[in-house]
């Protein structure tokens, strides 16, 4: 950042002569002193899952929850200011709660992240306002079935709604990344915060998108083995892992975003402290090895 | 003649002479929202043992025109309580909408799921729901402007106690082992309450038996209600969650009463 220092960085919506906008910069620099969160799109859902860093020993264990729901099929989960993703969440529900009034219905995971990328974009362009220090990940399960719409009494034509073509799949998961920048994008596996480019890393090596891909439950325990994988356990301070999952209609959640079951919850950390033993397991004795190659020199 | 923007579009003076504008004033109270326009008749319940029956037929009448046959009158909240609505059918839709709304503020901040809980409800129980329907029906009874609806609140409290009560468009809320609107009333909750005159009674009841009475009033309110269905929406509520059945037919009827009743129309015997 060779340009800092210039003046460009003072106030938002000041383009640099290189083009940058320093302020966004700097508020994605908050997000990455945040703690990791993380969402993967199986086949039959959503998982998201964060790292919550226990700011004191003070805070009642599991209480003040970071994922939040936001219709009955959406969840959110950021990494950064969390007081700017409280605000963002509040303001992802007013969105949810306007679709419904207009339309009935309840939102599109695709239509709340365009207006939550729309909102986010808007606090890059003014000198008054600064932009969100979060990066959201927004997963949604758009109902797959004939839903009724909101306040409906009959059953309607027999012949089921318009627009629906013969074999066209309908629905299904859906994931999206919300940066400071405004900038989203449709994920199959995305991460933020402090732990991005190890949970990446470990998101890449799954198969999400092919014909073998996870299920949830698999989701569920990858997922917690990613956020154990992305604490860096001598530098970062204690942390809760807090998941929510969503599934289709016939699946464990029945289209609604809730919280992991504390039993699998357990199960799934349970899992994931043992693959990260088994991992230091594996680089001490390649450590080991070393030292006694030295020796023996 | 007049040209005045204020006389625009009013039929002119020197042809009809002063217009009475004592039709213009709107100065009197709003009576649009005070009569029912598309109605549903009786909604019954009775409790038993462990939860509460709840029906309701699938009718929508204008005036005495059975105008639509596929209403579902019972709606779920929280997957634990059911409502069941009678009189105005757009003002239950409000209500429904509503309760929708209601129902996705309390999932952001669900509990967690638990094995006993699996689809973790709320914590507004059937209880509270009623309460909350009872302080906004009175309200609306205030400002003139009624929910033209007398309601049906079925599941269960916050002991886990099965929970059954009623409230009307002027806020009016009170409970009993069995209850019954509009007609129903006055043909189903005699034939309720010689099952289940106590809260004792009512426990004592099983599911079963329960259900098999309700199913004997919706045929009696078939049978003397003019303005109901055999076609019917049949719920029990208990711990486990909600069963809702909303296509249900009147079994084994039987009109040989009808042979007997005399003194209607142009008969005259």
């Amino acid at each position: 950042m060779t340009s800092i220092g210039t003046g460009y960085d003072l106030a938002n919506s000041i383009f640099s002569p290189d083009g940058r906008n320093f302020q966004v910069e700097y508020a994605v620099k908050a997000v990455e002193n945040g703690g990791t969160s993380i969402g993967i799109r199986c086949k039959d859902g959503v998982v998201l899952a964060v790292e919550k860093v226990v700011a004191s020993k003070l805070l009642k264990h599991g209480a003040n929850k970071r994922i939040a729901t936001v219709d009955r099929h959406l969840g959110v989960v950021y990494s950064g200011m969390v007081p700017d993703g409280r605000h963002f969440v509040d303001r992802a529900r007013d969105e949810a709660r306007a679709w419904r009034d207009t339309f009935k219905t309840p939102i599109p995971t695709a239509d709340l992240a365009s207006r939550l990328g729309g909102y986010m974009q808007a606090y890059t362009l003014y000198q008054s306002v600064r932009p969100f220090g979060i990066t959201a990940i927004v997963g949604g399960f758009d109902s797959e079935l004939d839903t009724p719409v909101d306040g409906e009494v009959g059953s309607g034509p027999k012949c089921g709604a318009g627009g629906k073509g013969e074999g066209k799949k309908h629905g299904g998961p859906f994931l999206y990344m919300i940066e400071p920048s405004g900038l989203y994008w449709g994920y199959y596996g995305a991460a933020t915060g402090k732990g991005r480019q190890a949970a990446k890393a470990e998101l890449e090596k799954l198969d999400l998108s092919g014909s073998g891909a996870l299920s949830l439950e698999e989701a569920v325990k990858e997922a917690a083995r990613i956020i154990y994988v992305a604490h860096d356990d001598n530098k970062d301070k204690e942390f809760e892992l807090e998941m929510s999952w969503i599934s289709g209609a016939d699946g464990p959640t029945k289209g609604k975003h809730q919280e992991v079951p504390k039993a699998l919850r357990e199960e799934a950390e349970r899992l994931a402290k043992k693959a990260i033993e088994k991992d230091l397991e594996g680089d001490d004795d390649e450590e080991e090895k070393k030292e006694g190659d030295k020796m023996e020199e | 003649m007049d040209h005045r923007p204020q006389a625009w579009g009013r039929p002119r003076d020197d042809v009809y002479g002063a217009y009475d504008a004592s039709y213009l004033q709107n100065s009197g109270p709003k009576t649009v929202t005070q009569s029912p326009v598309v109605t549903g008749t009786s909604v019954i319940a009775i409790k038993f043992n462990e939860g509460v029956v709840i029906a309701a037929d699938n009718l929508a009448s204008y005036g005495s025109l059975a105008r639509f046959t596929d209403v579902k009158r019972l709606r779920v909240f929280l997957d634990s309580s059911v409502v069941g609505f009678g009189g105005d059918v757009s003002d239950m839709q409000f209500l429904d909408r509503h309760l929708n709304e209601l129902a996705i503020d309390e999932a952001y901040d669900a509990a967690e799921p638990t094995p006993e809980t699996p689809t973790s409800p709320g914590t507004l129980n059937a209880a509270n729901l009623h309460k909350y329907l009872q302080k906004l029906m009175y309200r609306r009874r205030n400002d003139f402007d009624p929910l033209w609806n007398q309601i049906l609140v079925a599941g269960l409290d916050a002991a886990s106690k099965p929970f059954l009560a009623s409230v009307d468009l002027r806020g009016t809320a009170f409970t009993s082992p069995s209850l019954a609107t509009g007609f129903g009333s006055a043909l189903a909750q005699p034939i309720m309450r010689k099952y289940a005159a106590t809260e004792e009674d009512a426990a004592r009841l099983t599911r079963e038996q329960a259900v098999d009475v309700v199913k004997e009033c919706m045929k009696v309110l078939f049978y003397r209600d003019a303005r109901s269905l055999d076609k019917y929406s049949i719920a029990v509520v208990t711990k486990a969650g909600v069963e809702l059945k909303e296509n249900e037919q009147l079994e084994r009827q039987s009109w040989a009463f009808a042979e007997r009743i005399k003194g209607y129309g142009t008969q005259t015997v």
